[in-house]
C-alpha cells in the first residue's frame, strides 16, 4: 500500500482530480455548484497537466448540458474516455443522451454535485431531485457522503464502468459536500492505475467507431424488434452491482478504505434503523454512534449504489432485529404515495419476506420522510427525533424533518438543544465576514495550515446570503483529532470562537448565539478599548456576561492602513485568530501564516508580502484584550422596528429571512404558487455605504445623469409644486426647476436614500459639474457616512418619496433629465457595487415600467433581481409595476415570446368581445378605444381611463360576454414584453430561442446585459468574450472573436437591433430604449455592461464603457428597420471610428493584461488580430450606414446590399477582363 | 586616428556618446541598430518600483483576493500557476542584451521603498547590468520638511545600496538642489561612481477640456543642454566622480561643449528618437572631423578643458549674466 499523501480540499476539486487523471475528453458547461469541477480541468489543461496515460485531456466548453452531453456521447462513440461535470438542470438537460448513451452500454462517469431543480422557485442549493429525475436513464448511480468518499468513489465509479459498460451518475450532494473543505487522503496514480484495466480500457477504444471496422450504431426500430433489443441489456444490469463491489474490495486493498454497496453502522441488534445517502447519512453516523453508547438499539444504512439497486445486497445488512424503518429521501416527488429511496426499500423487503429463505417472518415497519431539500439543515436533533418518531405505536409515513409544516401537519417535532457526544474535543470556530474582506479566503488557508502542518481532521463551510455587494460570509470550521461527520452547521452554544470581521454586524445578527461558555470573542472595530463595551448592543453585553466570554478587539482597518494594505484585513484577522484560539502554538502559527503568504504571492510579489508580514506584525501587536465589565452599560441601541404600515407579509415572512429567521417560518405562511409581493428591497435597509454622495444644490445643473447611472435606484429626481417645501424638512435640498417644459413655480429636488446606497460614487464619477474656483467640489460629493448624515438624509429620503411624481404624460422622456423624472420600478438591488447592469434595467423600468412584463433568464440579474428574501422590482403609487418571472436559464427568449403570444391572443380575444358590446358599452367609446394611439404616455393613460369606463360599466352587465370581457380587458392597453437575460443566455445556451424569436418577427423587447463572460457562476468564457480575454474556461486567453450578434440580427431585417453604453453615450441609449420598445417588431438591445469579471474596479465603469467606445471594442449603432420603409438607411452609427489603438484599452482590464503576463507572444498576436478586427468591423458598418437608401430597395438590408454591390463592382470587374481578353 | 574613448563609471567607453532611457533601449532591434551606429553604451528605461507595486496590487485584487461573498461563484478570473511580472521582463530584457551587445548595459532603477531600491538593485546586478543608474525623483512638497533632509534620503538610499552593490553606481539628479555641486561631493563621498546631469520628468499638465491633470513628456530641445553644460563646468574642477550630460543634446556641437566642460559621457534621446539610431554615426563623425580639425588626438585630451577651473573666464560660469542677456536682447531689438 503507498504511503497516503492528504491535502485539504472540497468534494469539487477531489472529483475533479480523478476525473481528470482517467479521462481523455471532457466537455464542460458551468452550472453551480458544479462549474470548479470544469474549471479545475481547464485550469490544469491549461498547464499542460497529464493523466495517468501522461497526456493532456482535451478539454471543450459548450454552449450548454445538452450539448455537452451530445459531445460526450460522440466522444464516447468514437472511443475516448470521456467525462463531464453538471447539476441541478444541466443534469436533466443530459437526460436525453443519457438514455443513448445508456442504451448502447458507454462507459463513462457523470459527476454531479446535486442540487434543487427549479419548481416553485429555482434554488442552487442542495438535494438529490436532479439525480432522482435521471433516474430512469439507464446509468447506475453512485452516492458519495463526504469529500473523502467523493474521491474514493470517483475512482470507483470510473473503474466500475469500465468494468460493466454501465455508464455511472457519481453524485454528492451540493454545497455540503461540493463546497466543504476537508482533509483528504489522496490517491495515488499507482493506484489509480491498478484500478483501471488496460484491457477494459482496450476494449472501450475497439469498440469505438471507425472506418477501419464500420458498424451502424443508433439505428431506429419498429415495433417488432424494440422492445426484445431494450431487454438484451439485462445481464449487464444484473452482473453491475458484483462488479462495483469488487471494485470497492480491490480499491479497499489498495488503500485500507472499504466501501460497500450498503454499509450498515450501528448495534447489532438495531431494531430502529434509517436508511439514506448523501451526506446527511454523516450527520446520522455520527447520531447512531451516540445513542448506541447509550444503549440504545439504533443503526443506519449508508446507500452507496442506488442503481441498479442490488436488493439482495440491502437486506443483507439489515439486522435480523430490525423492526422500524426510517427510508429518508432528499428529493419531493409531487403527488407521489413516497420518495423514490423509500419505493425501492419497502419493494426490496416485500420482494424479500415471505420468499424462500427469507430472514423476515414479517415486514418490517417502513416509513418514508423527506429531508434537506435545497441544503436544508439536518442536524443530530433531527435524526433523534426520526428515530423517536420510530418507537412511537403508529410512526408517521410520509413525514418531513427539519421544517414546521402547518398546512399538512407532515413535520416531526425535533429537539434543537440536542447534541451528541462528539463536539467534546472539538475545536468550532465561526467567523462573520464580508463578502470582499477575504475572510473566506483566510478561513480556507487556516484551514489549510491545520490541516497539513498537523494530525487533525478539518471542516470547513462557508454560507453566504444572497447579497452580490455587502454581503455576509458565516465561516463553520471545525477542528478535531477524530473523524469529522457533522455535516451541518455549528449550532447555538457550540462555539469555542467567535469572530466579528465587520463591526456593522453586531448589530445584525447575535452571533454570540453560537458562543459556547468561555469561549473567545475576536471583534474588529475602530473604537478604542476603552469604549468599545458601551458600544455594543445589549444583548450582546448580557451573553458576555452570562458565558463568561473572553473579549479581544483589534482596530483591523487601522492596522491594514499602517501596513500598507489598503482595506484588507484577512491576514490580520487571520493573525488575530491564531493568536487567541490556541488551537496551534502561537509561533508556529504565525510562521506558518507568513509561509502561505510566501507561496500565495511568490517572489513577484515581494512588496506584498513584506506588506502582509507588516501588517501580521503589527496585527500582534495591536490585539487587545478587554475585561468583560460584571454590568449591562450601553449608550444607545438602533431602533429596527418596522413601521405600522408594513404589510403583513413582509412582517411576517419577508422580515424573517432578512433577520436570517427563514428556516423557522412555517409552510403556511408561503404562497403556494411561488408568487411574491414586490418592492420589498425597500425594506432592507442594508447600510453598507461607507461614502454617500451629498449635493451642492448651488451648482447642480439638473442634467439628470446621477439618477440615469446609479446602478441601484439610489438617488433620483423629483419636480414639484412649491407649495410643499413648506412642510419640508429642514436640510432638505430643493432648486427652481430648469428648463422651459416644467412649471416656473415648481421646484427640482435630486435626494438619494442613504441606507440603501452602496457607496460605489459612480453618481459622483458622471457629475460634469465642477466649482469654478475649486475644480474637485462638483455638484455631487462623496461624504463620510456618519450617523448624523444617515439620519438627515433618511428624514429627506421619506419626504422626498412622499412627493408626488410628475405627470409621465408631460415628461419628455427622450431627454436624460425627463427620463429621469420617471419613478424606477427597479431599486435597491443587491447587485455588486458599481454594476454595469442594473442601470438598464432600471432605465426600462422607468421608461416602460407600468406596464411590462419581464422575462429574465437564470443568471445574475434573476439573482439580485429576484432572489429571496428581497426583489428590487416595485410599483408605483398606482400599484403597477414590472410582472416578472424567471423560467429557465435556456429558454428566455421562449418564455418571453409565450408572454407575447398570450397578450396578443388575449387582446385580440378582449377585442371581438368588445364589438359585441358596442351597443351597452357606446359605439363611440368602443371604436376610441379600438383605434387607440398608444405611442405615447397621455395616450396610454387615455386608454386606461376609457378602459376604467368600461369596465364600470361591465359591472352592470351581467352576460357570459360582459363576464369574460372582464378577465381580458386589461390586455386592451398597451403592454410591454422585455426578455431580459445575459450573454451566457443570449449567445449561448439560449441563442437557438433567441434565433427564433428573432424570427417570429413579434413584438418583444430583448435585452442583452453583454458583460462578455457567465458573470453569475464565476466569469467562465462565452462566445461574447472577446479575443484575447483570459477567462475560467479561456486560461490560455480566447483565441476566437466575440460573435457579431448584432450583425446576425440585422440580417433578418425586421428586427429593431441598437448597440449601446450607456456610460459612454447615454442619450443614445436613452434614445435606443424608446425606439426598441415603440417598434412593433422584435428589438434586440445589446448593451456593454462592466463587470468585476473584467478585472477592473467598477468605480471605473464609465470610463471603461469609454474606453471601449473610442477603441471599437464596441461601436454604438442602432439599425431601425422603421427608417428603411421611410427610405432611409436603417443603420446609423452613433460612434466614430477608432480614436485610440486596441491596445488602450484592453491595457486598463485585467482579464486582458493578465495574457500579456502569462502568454506574452499569444497576447500580441492576439492584440494585433484584435485590432484589425475592430478596425474592419467599423469599416464595415460605416460602408453599410453609408449605403444610398431609397424606397425601391428598401426592403434589401444593408449589408445584402453591400453584398450586392461588391458583387455588381467584381462582375463588373469580370466584364472588364473578359473585354480585355476579347480585345487581345 | 583619434582616440576617441572614455573613462565612465569605471569603464572604457569606445566613445563619449550614450544612448540614453528610451523607447529605443527598450527594444533589442533597436539596441542593436544604436551599438550597430556607434552608441559606446546604453541606458535601459527605468525600471519603476511604483510601476511594480502597482502591478503587485492589481493581480492582488483581481487574481489573489477574488473573495466576493457569493455561493455561486468565489472567484471571478482564473489564477495562473506562472506568470511573468514587469520585473521579469524587464530582467530578461536586460539579459538578452548582455548576450547580444558587446557594449556595456547600464540599467536604470526608480524605487520608493529602501527595500525596493536594494532588492532591485541586486536583481538588475545579478542579471549582468555592467552598472546601475539610480534615477531618483523625489518631489519635497512636504513643507516641513527641509532640504537637508531630502539631501539625506539620497545619501541613505545610496549607504543602503552600495552595501549590496557591487557594479559602480551613478546618480541621475534633477537640477533642484540649493547646492548641486555640495549635494554630487556628498554622494562622492559616500560612494557614488558617478552622477548624471540632469533628470528631465514628466510634468503633470493640465487639460483644459476636462480640467483633469494629465503627465506629459515633452521631447528636449537644444537650448536645455546650456544648463547641463554650465553645472558640469562647475563641478568638473571639483569631484573625481563620473560625469554624464543628459538632456538637450541634440547636435554635434552640444556634445562638444559638455566635453570641453568635462562631462566623461553624453547621453542621446530625443535626438535619436526623431532622427533614427543610425544618427549617433553621424555625430560621431562629425565628432572626429572637429577634433581632426583643431588636431586633438583624444577625446581626455579636450574633456574639462572649457570646465570652471581651466576656463579663460572662470567667473562667467558663476555670474547670473542677467545683465548681459538683457542687454544682447535689446540689441537685438534695435
Amino acid at each position: 500500500m503507498p504511503e497516503t499523501q492528504t491535502v485539504t480540499i472540497d468534494g469539487n476539486q477531489a472529483a475533479a482530480t480523478i476525473a481528470y487523471q482517467t479521462n481523455e475528453v471532457i466537455a464542460i458547461y458551468p452550472i453551480t455548484p458544479a462549474s470548479p469541477m470544469g474549471e479545475w480541468a481547464d485550469e490544469w489543461a491549461s498547464r499542460q497537466k497529464t493523466n495517468i496515460w501522461g497526456t493532456v485531456p482535451n478539454i471543450i466548453e459548450m454552449q450548454s448540458e445538452g450539448g455537452a452531453a451530445g459531445t460526450i456521447h460522440g466522444a464516447l462513440q468514437a472511443g475516448s474516455l470521456t467525462t463531464t461535470f453538471t447539476a441541478s438542470q444541466g443534469l436533466l438537460l443530459m437526460i436525453p443522451n443519457m438514455f443513448k448513451i445508456a442504451g448502447e452500454l458507454s462507459p463513462a462517469v457523470f459527476h454531479v454535485a446535486a442540487r434543487s431543480v427549479a419548481a416553485q422557485a429555482l434554488s442552487i442549493f442542495g438535494d438529490h431531485s436532479d439525480v432522482m429525475t435521471a433516474r430512469t436513464s439507464g446509468f447506475a448511480f453512485l452516492c458519495s457522503n463526504s469529500p473523502q468518499e467523493v474521491m474514493d468513489m470517483a475512482l470507483i465509479a470510473q473503474a466500475a464502468t469500465l468494468q460493466s459498460r454501465i455508464p455511472i451518475v457519481h453524485f454528492f450532494d451540493g454545497f455540503r459536500t461540493s463546497h466543504e473543505i476537508a482533509k483528504v487522503a489522496s490517491i495515488d496514480n499507482s493506484v489509480i492505475k491498478q484500478l483501471i484495466k488496460p484491457d477494459k480500457v482496450a476494449q472501450h477504444r475497439q469498440r469505438s467507431l471507425t472506418p477501419e471496422h464500420p458498424v451502424l450504431r443508433g439505428s431506429s426500430q419498429n415495433p417488432d424488434v424494440f422492445f426484445q433489443t431494450r431487454e438484451s441489456v439485462n445481464t449487464y444490469y444484473q452482473v453491475m452491482p458484483s462488479m462495483v463491489q469488487q471494485v470497492m474490495d480491490e480499491f479497499a486493498q489498495l488503500t485500507g478504505r472499504q466501501y460497500h454497496l450498503f454499509d450498515y453502522l450501528g448495534s447489532a441488534e438495531a431494531e430502529r434503523i434509517i436508511i439514506l445517502m448523501g451526506s446527511g447519512a454523516e450527520t446520522v453516523h455520527e447520531t447512531v454512534e451516540h445513542l448506541c453508547a447509550k444503549g440504545e438499539k439504533v443503526g443506519l444504512i449508508k446507500v452507496r449504489l442506488f442503481r441498479p439497486l442490488d436488493s439482495e445486497a440491502l437486506i443483507k445488512v439489515i439486522p435480523d432485529s430490525v423492526r422500524n424503518i426510517a427510508v429518508l429521501d432528499r428529493t419531493k416527488e409531487p403527488g407521489s404515495d413516497g420518495e423514490p429511496l423509500y419505493k425501492d426499500v419497502v419493494t426490496a423487503l416485500a420482494q424479500h419476506v415471505g420468499s424462500e429463505g427469507s430472514r423476515f417472518t414479517q415486514m418490517p415497519k417502513v416509513i418514508g420522510g423527506r429531508f434537506g431539500l435545497s441544503s436544508k439543515e439536518f442536524t443530530p436533533g433531527m435524526v433523534k427525533a426520526v428515530f423517536d418518531e420510530l418507537n412511537s405505536a403508529v410512526p408517521k409515513n410520509s413525514f418531513t424533518i427539519g421544517i414546521h409544516d402547518d398546512v399538512t401537519h407532515s413535520s416531526l417535532n425535533w429537539d434543537k438543544t440536542f447534541r451528541t457526544d462528539a463536539h467534546k474535543n472539538t475545536f468550532q470556530a465561526v467567523f462573520y465576514g464580508l463578502g470582499s474582506d477575504g475572510t473566506v479566503s483566510a478561513n480556507k488557508n487556516s484551514i489549510k495550515i491545520i490541516g497539513e502542518s498537523t494530525d487533525k481532521f478539518v471542516q470547513g463551510y462557508f454560507v453566504y446570503d444572497s447579497k452580490k455587494s455587502g454581503a455576509v460570509t458565516v465561516s463553520h470550521l471545525r477542528f478535531d483529532n477524530k473523524p469529522i461527520h457533522s455535516t451541518y452547521l455549528i449550532g447555538d452554544e457550540d462555539a469555542n470562537f467567535v469572530a466579528c470581521h465587520q463591526p456593522v454586524f453586531i448589530e445584525r445578527y447575535p452571533m454570540l448565539n453560537m458562543a459556547a461558555d468561555n469561549a473567545v470573542f475576536l471583534l474588529n472595530t475602530s473604537v478604542t478599548p476603552e469604549k468599545v463595551w458601551q458600544s455594543l448592543p445589549s444583548l450582546m453585553q448580557q451573553q458576555m456576561i452570562d458565558k463568561q466570554i473572553q473579549f479581544y478587539v483589534i482596530d483591523a482597518y487601522k492596522v491594514a492602513d499602517l501596513a500598507g494594505m489598503d482595506k484588507r484585513i484577512n491576514t490580520i484577522m487571520q493573525t488575530c485568530f491564531f493568536s487567541i484560539s490556541g488551537i496551534l502554538p502561537k509561533e508556529q502559527a504565525i510562521e506558518s501564516i507568513k509561509q502561505a503568504v510566501e507561496k500565495t504571492y511568490g517572489k513577484k510579489g515581494q512588496r506584498l508580502i513584506e506588506f502582509n508580514f507588516n501588517a501580521i506584525d503589527r496585527a500582534l501587536e495591536n490585539l487587545i484584550k478587554v475585561d468583560v465589565p460584571e454590568k449591562v452599560n450601553i449608550q444607545a441601541e438602533v431602533n429596527n422596528q418596522l413601521s405600522e404600515f408594513t404589510p403583513d407579509f413582509v412582517k411576517k415572512v419577508t422580515n424573517e429571512l432578512i433577520a436570517g429567521r427563514g428556516d423557522q417560518v412555517p409552510v403556511s405562511l408561503f404562497p403556494v404558487d411561488g408568487s411574491y409581493p414586490l418592492g420589498t428591497a425597500a425594506y432592507e435597509k442594508r447600510n453598507i455605504a461607507l461614502e454617500i454622495p451629498v449635493l451642492d444644490e448651488n451648482l447642480c445643473t439638473q442634467c439628470g445623469k446621477c439618477p440615469l447611472v446609479c446602478p441601484h435606484g439610489v438617488i433620483r429626481s423629483k419636480v414639484y409644486d412649491e407649495s410643499f417645501i413648506d412642510v419640508a424638512p429642514e436640510l432638505f435640498k430643493s432648486m427652481t426647476v430648469k428648463g422651459k417644459d416644467f412649471p416656473q413655480d415648481h421646484l427640482m429636488s435630486y435626494q438619494i436614500s442613504p441606507e440603501d446606497c452602496t457607496g460605489c460614487g459612480l453618481c459622483v464619477d458622471i457629475c460634469p459639474i465642477h466649482d469654478k474656483a475649486n475644480v474637485s467640489h462638483k455638484a455631487l460629493n462623496m461624504v463620510s457616512y456618519t450617523d448624523e448624515l444617515r439620519q438627515q438624509e433618511k428624514v429627506n429620503w421619506e419626504f422626498f418619496i412622499g412627493l408626488p411624481d410628475y405627470d409621465r404624460a408631460l415628461l419628455k422622456t427622450n431627454t436624460i433629465k425627463g427620463a429621469m423624472l420617471l419613478q424606477p420600478l427597479f431599486e435597491f438591488s443587491g447587485a455588486c457595487e458599481g454594476c454595469g447592469e442594473t442601470p438598464y434595467i432600471k432605465l426600462a423600468s422607468q421608461l416602460f415600467g407600468d406596464r411590462m412584463l419581464v422575462a429574465n433568464a437564470t443568471g445574475c440579474s434573476s439573482i439580485y433581481g429576484g432572489n429571496l428574501p428581497t426583489t428590487p422590482w416595485t410599483i408605483n403609487a398606482h400599484g403597477r409595476g414590472p410582472a416578472w418571472s424567471n423560467s429557465l436559464f435556456e429558454d428566455n427568449a421562449e418564455f418571453g415570446l409565450g408572454m407575447r403570444l398570450s397578450v396578443d391572443k388575449q387582446k385580440q380575444y378582449a377585442t371581438e368581445l368588445i364589438v359585441q358590446l358596442k351597443d351597452e358599452l357606446g359605439e363611440s367609446l368602443v371604436d376610441e378605444i379600438l383605434s387607440a394611439d398608444e405611442s405615447t404616455e397621455a395616450g396610454i393613460e387615455q386608454q386606461r381611463d376609457r378602459l376604467h369606463k368600461v369596465r364600470e360599466i361591465l359591472l352592470s352587465i351581467n352576460s357570459f360576454i360582459a363576464n369574460e370581457l372582464q378577465t381580458v380587458l386589461d390586455t386592451l392597453s398597451r403592454k410591454s414584453v422585455w426578455i431580459i437575460g445575459g450573454d451566457g443566455w443570449a449567445y449561448d445556451i439560449g441563442y437557438g430561442g433567441l434565433d427564433h424569436v428573432l424570427a417570429s418577427g413579434r413584438d418583444v423587447n430583448i435585452l442583452v446585459l453583454d458583460t462578455e463572460v457567465y458573470s453569475n457562476t464565476g466569469g467562465q468564457t462565452s462566445k461574447a468574450t472577446p479575443r484575447g480575454a483570459v477567462a475560467k474556461f479561456s486560461a490560455g486567453g480566447k483565441p476566437s472573436p466575440k460573435k457579431d450578434l448584432a450583425l446576425l440580427a440585422m440580417d433578418y431585417e425586421n428586427v429593431y437591433v441598437a448597440h449601446v453604453a450607456y456610460g459612454a453615450k447615454d442619450i443614445q441609449t436613452i434614445h435606443a430604449f424608446n425606439e426598441a420598445e415603440a417598434y412593433a417588431g422584435p428589438s434586440l438591445i445589446i448593451a456593454y455592461s462592466p463587470c468585476i469579471a473584467h478585472g477592473i474596479d467598477l468605480k471605473n465603469n464609465h470610463q471603461q464603457q469609454q474606453l471601449a467606445v473610442d477603441s471599437g471594442h464596441w461601436p454604438l449603432f442602432r439599425y431601425n428597420p422603421e427608417n428603411a420603409r421611410k427610405g432611409i438607411n436603417p443603420l446609423h452609427l452613433d460612434s466614430k471610428a477608432p480614436s485610440i489603438p486596441y491596445r488602450e484599452f484592453i491595457e486598463t482590464e485585467v482579464r486582458f493584461n493578465m495574457l500579456w503576463r502569462t502568454h506574452p507572444d499569444d497576447a500580441e498576436k492576439m492584440l494585433e488580430q484584435s485590432q484589425q478586427d475592430v478596425v474592419h468591423r467599423y469599416h464595415f458598418y460605416e460602408q453599410l450606414a453609408g449605403l444610398p437608401w431609397d424606397e425601391e430597395n428598401s426592403t434589401q438590408p444593408p449589408h445584402r446590399k453591400l453584398a450586392s454591390v461588391v458583387k455588381e463592382q467584381k462582375s463588373e470587374k469580370v466584364n472588364n477582363t473578359k473585354h480585355n481578353g476579347e480585345g487581345k | 586616428m583619434i582616440d576617441l574613448s572614455t573613462q565612465y563609471l569605471g569603464l572604457t567607453l569606445n566613445s563619449p556618446l550614450v544612448a540614453s532611457s528610451s523607447p529605443l533601449t527598450a527594444n533589442l532591434d533597436d539596441v542593436k541598430r544604436l551599438q550597430e551606429a556607434g552608441a559606446s553604451a546604453i541606458v535601459l528605461p527605468s525600471l519603476f518600483e511604483e510601476s511594480i507595486q502597482h502591478e503587485q496590487k492589481q493581480l492582488e485584487s483581481f487574481v489573489h483576493s477574488q473573495n466576493l461573498g457569493h455561493f455561486e461563484a468565489d472567484s471571478y478570473h482564473p489564477v495562473p500557476e506562472e506568470y511573468k511580472g514587469e520585473l521579469d521582463n524587464y530582467l530578461e530584457h536586460l539579459h538578452k542584451l548582455k548576450s547580444a551587445l558587446d557594449i556595456p548595459v547600464i540599467a536604470s532603477l526608480n524605487g520608493i521603498t529602501n527595500n525596493g531600491w536594494v532588492d532591485y538593485g541586486k536583481d538588475l546586478m545579478q542579471a549582468g547590468a555592467d552598472a546601475l543608474e539610480l534615477n531618483v525623483y523625489y518631489v519635497a512638497a512636504d513643507p516641513a520638511q527641509s532640504g537637508n533632509e531630502v539631501e539625506q534620503r539620497y545619501i541613505d538610499l545610496l549607504k543602503a545600496l552600495n552595501q549590496h552593490i557591487n557594479i559602480p553606481v551613478s546618480m541621475k539628479l534633477s537640477s533642484q538642489f540649493s547646492s548641486v555641486s555640495n549635494m554630487v561631493s556628498k554622494l562622492q563621498a559616500e560612494g557614488a561612481n558617478g552622477v548624471v546631469l540632469f533628470n528631465r520628468f514628466y510634468q503633470p499638465d493640465i487639460d483644459l477640456e476636462t480640467l483633469k491633470i494629465k503627465p506629459q513628456l515633452e521631447l528636449s530641445n537644444p537650448t536645455e543642454a546650456l544648463l547641463r553644460i554650465r553645472w558640469i563646468a562647475l563641478i568638473r574642477s571639483r569631484v573625481n566622480l563620473s560625469l554624464a550630460a543628459t538632456g538637450g543634446f541634440h547636435t554635434v556641437e552640444g556634445i562638444i561643449k559638455a566635453l570641453l566642460a568635462g562631462a566623461d559621457a553624453v547621453y542621446l534621446c530625443s535626438v535619436l528618437l526623431n532622427k533614427g539610431p543610425e544618427y549617433i554615426a553621424e555625430l560621431l563623425l562629425q565628432l572626429n572631423q572637429w577634433l581632426t580639425e583643431r588636431e586633438y588626438e583624444s577625446i581626455k585630451q579636450m574633456q574639462g578643458s572649457v570646465s570652471q577651473f581651466c576656463a579663460i573666464d572662470p567667473a562667467s560660469y558663476e555670474h547670473s549674466n542677467y545683465r548681459d542677456v538683457i542687454k544682447s536682447y535689446r540689441s537685438d531689438k534695435d
